[in-house]
């Protein structure tokens, strides 16, 4: 009986609470109204491959009060329908429509400033705009005009040395210590090591390598001393055998040489070095060649062949790998001067042209960064233009 | 203690394997050496037709051979690298060769040009002209610029070092020896950074000391 009247009681209490009026709910915050985004203005993305539209406006005044980004809308026709295509955060004015369906089409464009508490404000609609290719990027001839020029030097000093004409280059210190290092292993009877780099032979550095491996191959020949050419590219191995048979076939030794002397190895860059690293304890070449681009691996097998006692000398154009090199090989061909090492010792017009083209760029270069230097510095209008003129988008 | 993971075991095997070498030169390291060589060849074979292959080549000739039949003609200028078994006719693989080199050096003219030399000079300029970052920061743009008209003038071989280019070339390989120090700390620091992950994976994975 208690119970009931105790459940009694809690059911009125509970109706009579439920009856009271509780403080009245506070009606939601009216959305902060934002002046819009304006001068939107929509063109052809200049110096392109089509269907991009660019766009730029000013963003808007009130971006302080809630403005989170805005929102690019693009429709085929001024009054809509109107699609979203982009987004940009706060603080910027301009957007590139990549994804504009077709060229030589009209499209408008809206702008619209949105952020979580603020009503949305379009700025109104730009265009028509129509996007299109463009054969000439004008924005890129200062590279155009640098690439002629380096052509036009290179022909001129390639026709010069191939008529003959005498073009001094110097000695490049390494290159003394070529013939000393084969002339060592022949008198150690032991091996040459020459790795080509761990880079394709499209590259300059690996065809420099090939260059300075066919006048070796001439010494060993000369000398009859072994020669071991371990490859990471299946088609650098080509080129290496053909070059290394011909430079023994040149010196009258064809039958010297060794069919297993030319040999691919893997193409995993630590596989190789692991594989020229057991060469080298094994074999113990007397002289080691490292000539072409390296990476990584570059000081392994560097300190390998150190503590086997070879003679060591390296070429390569690998920035961050000459410290390397520097510090644990004999002698190191330097960036360029393995490209000249190649020329001195190839002694081809073609070979010796390209470097005097090379040299005499960079006296231009040289004279050039003086001038725009001088120039720049006379004040701020001419520095702009400088640096304008030098700049590449 | 140890790991149950067979995979785990071969690996910590082969890393102190390889490791061994350091000591010298033993049957231990030529094992995981010849391991390591034969499988990562056999690797790149299976990687260049799984990743080069059947991708660029096979699925888009399958897909739509009216439109990508043009892939068949590199197609068949690499085949030709296949000349290099047959001697008669193993003069054709300069084909190939030829047109990698070509397509090597067109593609790579304009761009070295562009980053190496045209976006350095606007650079180095920049730098050598900053007078309103006054001081110090001009005073490291003019020196930069000194550095990289020094350091050109070393790699100039039209003239024997000699005289105001011999000054100027020894200031440039001062320049370069200072970069390659840097350069030389820098890469160590990496270098470390790998060995202690390697340790770091015998420690936690294969004799979970390291938990």
């Amino acid at each position: 009986m208690r119970t009931i009247a105790l459940a009694g009681l809690v059911l009125l209490w509970t109706a009579w609470a439920a009856a009271i009026p509780g403080p009245a709910a506070a009606p939601p915050p009216q959305p902060a109204t934002v002046a819009p985004p304006s001068d939107l203005a929509a063109g052809d993305t200049p110096n392109d491959a089509g269907q991009s539209i660019s766009l730029t406006w000013r963003p808007s005044p009130d971006e302080a009060l809630g403005v989170e980004g805005y929102e690019i809308l693009r429709a085929e026709s001024a009054e809509g329908p109107y699609a979203k295509v982009g987004y940009v955060p706060s603080g910027f004015g301009s957007f590139d429509d990549q994804a504009v369906p077709r060229d030589g089409r009209d499209f408008f464009y809206r702008v619209r400033a949105v952020g979580a508490g603020i009503a949305p404000s379009e700025v109104a609609a730009a265009g028509p705009a129509r996007s299109s290719q463009q054969w000439y990027n004008a924005a890129r001839t200062n590279a155009l005009v640098g690439t002629l020029l380096f052509t036009l030097i290179v022909i001129y000093f390639i026709q010069g040395a191939r008529r003959g004409r005498h073009l001094f280059i110097r000695r490049i210190a390494g290159l003394a210590a070529v013939e000393e290092a084969v002339g060592r292993a022949t008198e150690m009877g032991k091996p040459i090591l020459f790795c080509p780099g761990m880079d394709p032979v499209t590259s300059i550095s690996t065809l420099a390598a090939l260059n300075i491996l066919g006048q070796v191959a001439k010494k060993a020949a000369e000398y009859d001393t072994p020669l071991v050419v371990p490859n990471r590219d299946p088609i650098v191995y080509t080129v290496a055998e053909a070059i290394v048979k011909e430079a023994y076939a040149e010196i009258g030794r064809p039958d010297a040489y060794n069919h297993d002397s030319v040999f691919y190895l893997t193409d995993s860059q630590m596989g190789y070095t692991s594989g020229v690293n057991g060469i080298m304890a094994r074999e113990r070449p007397a002289t080691n060649f490292f000539m072409g681009y390296f990476y990584a691996e570059s000081l392994v097998l560097a300190e390998t062949g150190a503590a086997t006692g070879a003679i060591q000398i390296a070429g390569t154009d690998s920035i961050t790998q000459l410290p390397f090199f520097i510090t644990a090989c004999d002698y190191t061909l330097m960036g360029e001067e393995l490209y000249a090492a190649s020329a001195y010792l190839g002694k081809q017009p073609m070979l010796i042209g390209t470097l005097k083209a090379q040299d005499w760029s960079k006296a231009l270069v040289g004279l050039l960064l003086v001038a725009g230097a001088a120039l720049a510095l006379s004040g701020p209008g001419l520095r702009q233009f400088v640096l304008r003129l030098l700049s590449i988008d | 203690m140890f790991s149950h993971d067979p995979w785990v075991w071969i690996a910590a095997i082969m890393t102190l394997a390889i490791f061994s070498f350091l000591y010298k030169e033993n049957w231990f390291y030529r094992i995981a050496e010849h391991l390591f060589v034969g499988m990562s060849a056999g690797y790149a074979m299976a990687r260049a037709w799984n990743n080069a292959l059947v991708p660029n080549l096979f699925n888009p000739l399958f897909a739509d051979f009216g439109r990508n039949w043009p892939l068949l003609i590199p197609a068949l200028i690499g085949l030709l690298y296949i000349f290099r078994f047959v001697p008669k006719f193993s003069h054709l693989i300069l084909i190939p060769i030829a047109v990698g080199l070509g397509l090597g050096s067109g593609l790579s003219i304009a761009p070295t040009i562009q980053t190496d030399i045209i976006k350095q000079m606007q650079s180095a300029i920049a730098d050598a002209s900053n007078v309103s970052a006054g001081g110090w920061g001009l005073a490291w743009g003019i020196l930069s610029f000194i550095g990289v008209l020094t350091t050109l003038s070393y790699f100039f071989f039209s003239r024997e070092h000699k005289g105001a280019l011999k000054v100027s070339a020894s200031i440039g390989i001062w320049f370069l020896m200072v970069g390659f120090g840097a350069s030389f700390g820098n890469t160590v620091m990496g270098r470390v950074s790998l060995l202690i992950g390697r340790v770091q994976f015998l420690l936690t994975d294969w004799i979970h000391v390291i938990r």
